[in-house]
């Protein structure tokens, strides 16, 4: 168990640096870091020094391990765009797209679930054959358009929630939250609902399927075979080794929830680190997007760990290294 | 060896397999039109969207013709800048189809040569490209062709964004998808390696490339047109994000993903008409794409699934 | 009184190719404290008159005519919670595999406290106490520690243990055990049809042992009812029928089983194979395959004559009462 964890520690250590050497590649080799640092009509002398003072004439490897060393202090540099550091701009934004990222998940799980386990134990029933056909319609249409029909649906015609920002939010210290406050909860409602449909459909199958096989294995037979009740069958029995699968999956698509908050944060102008990339992107703002892009992968490989390590915590065949009984 | 995909192709187990699927048929029907929609953009649309002296700016924002207020010259209505819906749709599908069939070619291409390379060297050089293929895998693919995107967009100089969108695009979906053309070729070409003709056509003093191309190109064709199927939906549908993002086709010259963009800002003004026939267009598209993809999958080889 | 009886059972499975009997007629009863092995190939309809007798027939299966009844009270008629809780409670089932039989994410103790606690209302010690004790009736050394681990730290007869543990634990009257030993190795068999042979006897529990070997049965049953293409054909008390059997399928079966004595050049085999429950002949569904064919076998299928203690289905013994 510890042996794992430190090998899955080592591996995360060496993708973290890969990617900052992506993000440094981009940030060295992607027009001239100096033209951000200087007026336009700096001398050469004058460019020269700003060179020296940043560095730029060291040898490329203690470059890197510079930029390394400073990211890892959550120094990102300045944004070429605004002249505001880099780590300040997606602190201010990162509160925004992790409570949205969060309610979508929350939801997905909390709808996806329960319809899963519906839909495997009754499925020949109406209710979970229209469940099937809607998750097919749900996982080929593409999310920017199920968000701008969620906006004609509720904001244009019906007028019950707004279709753009956060509503008020509380600072919290540097944390600012839209839960605290009706138009904060209100204004989260449409995202999250965008954002959690493809996630909600895929858990939801993902389940079903689970489940459908877990209930036709031996173990679930011999319990029916033991008397047990079919509560305890269902919830205790079969949903234990469901969910252990699905928790990996979801793990793994969390991160793609991240990354599909960029095009929820754009449809709802959704003020938060998604929003904040893409107008990087399109300003070629280079800081910028190689932050985004260390963030964002180390949330992916702290979920990822994560999640290999609760797996181990709950399927106990993984538990315990090797400790096997003889006969 | 003569087992080439076209033979393959045309073996009457993929004929009966399409005339039993409605799904196919249908979902064919619905591609041919809509490349041929395409393909006739000039001559099927009643206005050139790209000339701006074509615009009469009295008829902007008119519904489609069957609405109230609606102008028979408009089948579909016209945007806020008076642009024809109906040839906007048709230069956009033909817009977001090129872009989506070239990126699926370069990624073909890509993916084919690199696992060719892998799968036939060995060693250090397949090492590097499945690791690389690794960590893109490990990333969602709009965020790969989000920073490829962005990459190239801080490379070029801003005035030339523009005009240099098309190609950023292939570029960027194709540099996301290579991946698993790259694995399955990669395979089958390891099998293919060890088997006695490449060994006698190596004795016989036939270059390696020689060996690639002429052998097992033919063998690994039949898995590379499955994945570029399913793959074209996938790339029109990114090239559309992309586009709604704001990253990728400009205004001037609209995919459908840019019309939808467009219709979405003007959502509050009632112009529901310039958001939904893009939409429901690229939806069908994509809809039709997958099917046949589907379809093409499990008709031509059972062991993809 | 007797402990379980089934009379005339039939159970019937619809399908595409119209509905199939899976068994047929099928009547047999077994006494408090007795073992009933019941032989046969595989398809023969064993497994599906011990599924049968629990109500655990997988759907679209169902019980198309008969009755069972389980000590004067008939339970094929019972509603799914009532008989729910009469398995584990008056009637235990063993499964075949151990390795898949127990549930790989609850300890070994959570699945036999939480059997223990649906059938008998006892506090959750107490059924504890009672769990450790079965473990370490069935032979499981140090139960006290083993109670808590998974079933994968078990190997392969201990998980078996375990299995025959949870179906005795609340104490049932009648177990079926079907195949307990066929999915382990050949030493481990021994002791787990001599722990079975043991618990019978110290708990006065009756036994279905459904297998196909018949060196099993000689060892442990006292009567055995020998199946054929969904119906018995021969029942009786094991020596009798090892030493004199009466049909000749199952004088082909024990001609089957290798013996210590002089030996024949090749074991006999029964030439042909079982048909299929869609294609069974009318008549006798042994007679393509039976040396002692005669004319009136593939038109008149033979009835189950004699009493409990010895019957046979076949036209050879109608004509000569044994």
């Amino acid at each position: 168990m510890l042996g794992f964890l430190i090998r899955r520690i080592i591996q995360s250590i060496f993708v973290m640096l890969a990617v900052a050497l992506i993000a440094f590649m981009m940030f060295r080799f992607m027009g001239d870091p100096v033209n951000s640092m200087v007026s336009e009509n700096a001398t050469t002398e004058e460019r020269d020094e700003v060179r020296e003072r940043l560095g730029l004439d060291q040898p490329i490897w203690v470059q890197y391990g510079r930029y390394v060393a400073r990211a890892a202090q959550g120094d990102f540099g300045l944004s070429w765009r605004n002249a505001r550091p880099v780590s300040t701009l997606l602190a201010e934004r990162f509160p925004a797209t992790a409570e949205l990222v969060l309610v979508a998940a929350g939801l997905s799980l909390l709808i996806g679930i329960p319809l899963g386990i519906f839909t495997a134990l009754r499925p020949h029933s109406f209710l979970a054959q229209s469940l099937q056909f809607l998750s097919l319609i749900g996982i080929s249409l593409p999310t920017f358009v199920t968000g701008i029909l969620l906006i004609l649906v509720f904001s244009v015609w019906l007028g019950w929630l707004p279709s753009f920002g956060r509503g008020e939010v509380v600072d919290i210290g540097w944390w600012s939250t839209g839960f605290l406050t009706l138009s904060g909860l209100k204004a989260l409602i449409l995202p999250s609902v965008m954002l959690c449909l493809f996630q909600l459909t895929l858990i939801m199958r993902l389940v079903r399927s689970e489940m459908m096989e877990v209930l036709r294995t031996d173990y679930i037979k011999f319990a029916r075979a033991r008397g047990l009740t079919n509560r305890s069958i269902h919830f205790r029995h079969a949903l234990k080794n469901t969910l252990i699968p699905v928790i990996t999956i979801f793990g793994l698509q969390l991160g793609g929830l991240i990354a599909f908050a960029i095009i929820t944060e754009t449809v709802f102008q959704w003020p938060g680190m998604g929003a904040l990339f893409i107008q990087a992107v399109s300003f070629g703002d280079v800081p910028v997007m190689a932050s985004y892009l260390v963030l964002v992968s180390l949330i992916f490989v702290i979920i990822n760990t994560s999640v290999d390590l609760l797996y181990a915590v709950l399927d106990p065949r993984l538990r315990v290294d090797g400790a096997r009984a003889s006969h | 060896m003569a087992d080439t995909t076209l033979s393959r192709a045309l073996d009457s187990d993929l004929f009966w397999s399409f005339r039993n699927s409605w799904t196919a048929r249908l979902s064919s029907l619905v591609l041919i039109s809509l490349f041929l929609a395409a393909a006739l953009a000039p001559v099927l649309a009643t206005q050139d969207p790209y000339d701006i002296s074509q615009l009469f700016l009295l008829d902007s924002e008119l519904p489609p013709m069957w609405a109230e207020g609606g102008d028979p010259r408009y089948i579909l209505g016209t945007d806020q800048q008076a642009r024809d819906l109906y040839s906007s749709i048709l230069y956009g599908l033909r817009l977001s189809l090129i872009v989506g069939f070239a990126s699926v070619a370069l990624a073909a291409a890509l993916g084919v040569s690199l696992g060719l390379l892998g799968g036939f060297l060995g060693g250090v050089v397949d090492a590097t490209i499945m690791r690389v293929a690794d960590v893109l895998l490990s990333f969602p693919a709009i965020l790969v062709a989000l920073l490829v995107n962005g990459i190239a967009r801080g490379i070029l100089p801003p005035e030339q964004h523009a005009d240099a969108a098309i190609w950023v695009l292939i570029l960027a979906i194709g540099l996301t998808n290579w991946v698993q053309y790259a694995r399955t070729v990669r395979g089958s070409t390891m099998v293919e390696r060890n088997k006695e003709y490449v060994q006698a056509a190596r004795i016989n003093g036939v270059s390696g490339i020689g060996i690639m191309i002429h052998h097992i190109l033919p063998n690994v064709l039949g898995p590379v047109l499955v994945i570029a199927t399913i793959n074209l939906g996938m790339a029109v549908l990114t090239e559309a994000t992309l586009s709604f993002l704001g990253v990728g086709m400009p205004a001037t010259q609209p995919s459908l993903g840019t019309l939808i963009r467009i219709g979405n800002e003007y959502l509050f003004s009632g112009l529901w008409w310039v958001v939904i026939f893009p939409s429901v267009v690229l939806v069908v598209l994509v809809l039709a794409v997958n099917l046949l993809g589907d379809w093409l999958r499990d008709a031509l080889n059972p062991k993809l699934r | 009184m007797t402990l379980l009886s089934v009379e005339n059972l039939t159970v019937a499975f619809p399908g595409r190719r119209g509905t199939v009997n899976a068994i047929e007629d099928v009547s047999l009863s077994i006494e408090p404290g007795e073992i009933l092995g019941m032989v046969g190939e595989s398809g023969a309809g064993k497994s599906m008159t011990g599924a049968a007798i629990i109500g655990l027939i997988e759907p679209p299966g169902h019980i198309a005519k008969g009755r069972i009844v389980l000590e004067g009270e008939r339970i094929d008629t019972k509603s799914p919670e009532q008989m729910r809780r009469i398995r584990g409670r008056r009637i235990g089932a063993i499964f075949q595999d151990p390795l898949t039989s127990l549930n790989p994410v609850l300890t070994v103790g959570d699945q036999l406290i939480e059997t223990i606690q649906t059938h008998l209302k006892l506090p959750r010690a107490e059924a504890r106490e009672r769990a450790i004790d079965w473990l370490r009736r069935v032979g499981i050394p140090a139960p006290e520690a083993r109670i808590d681990t998974y079933p994968h730290q078990y190997s392969g007869g201990m998980r078996q243990r375990v299995v025959i543990a949870l179906a005795l634990c609340a104490e049932p009257r009648l177990v079926i055990a079907d195949e307990p030993t066929t999915a382990l190795d050949v030493s481990v068999q021994a002791q787990i049809i001599a722990l079975l042979r043991r618990l019978a006897r110290e708990t006065g529990v009756a036994v279905v042992l459904v297998t196909h070997d018949m060196g099993v049965i000689a060892e442990t049953a006292d009567r055995v009812a020998v199946m054929y293409a969904g119906r018995i054909v021969e029942v009786g008390a094991v020596a009798d029928v090892l030493n004199a059997p009466n049909h000749p399928y199952t004088e082909g079966l024990m001609a089957s089983i290798p013996r210590i004595g002089p030996r024949p050049e090749i074991l006999p085999q029964i030439e042909g194979a079982m048909p299929r429950p869609h294609a069974r002949p009318p008549g006798c569904a042994f007679a393509p395959r039976c040396p002692n064919r005669m004319d009136v076998c593939s038109e008149q299928r033979p009835e189950l004559e004699g009493s409990a203690a010895a019957a046979v289905a076949c036209h050879l013994k109608a004509e000569v009462p044994a």
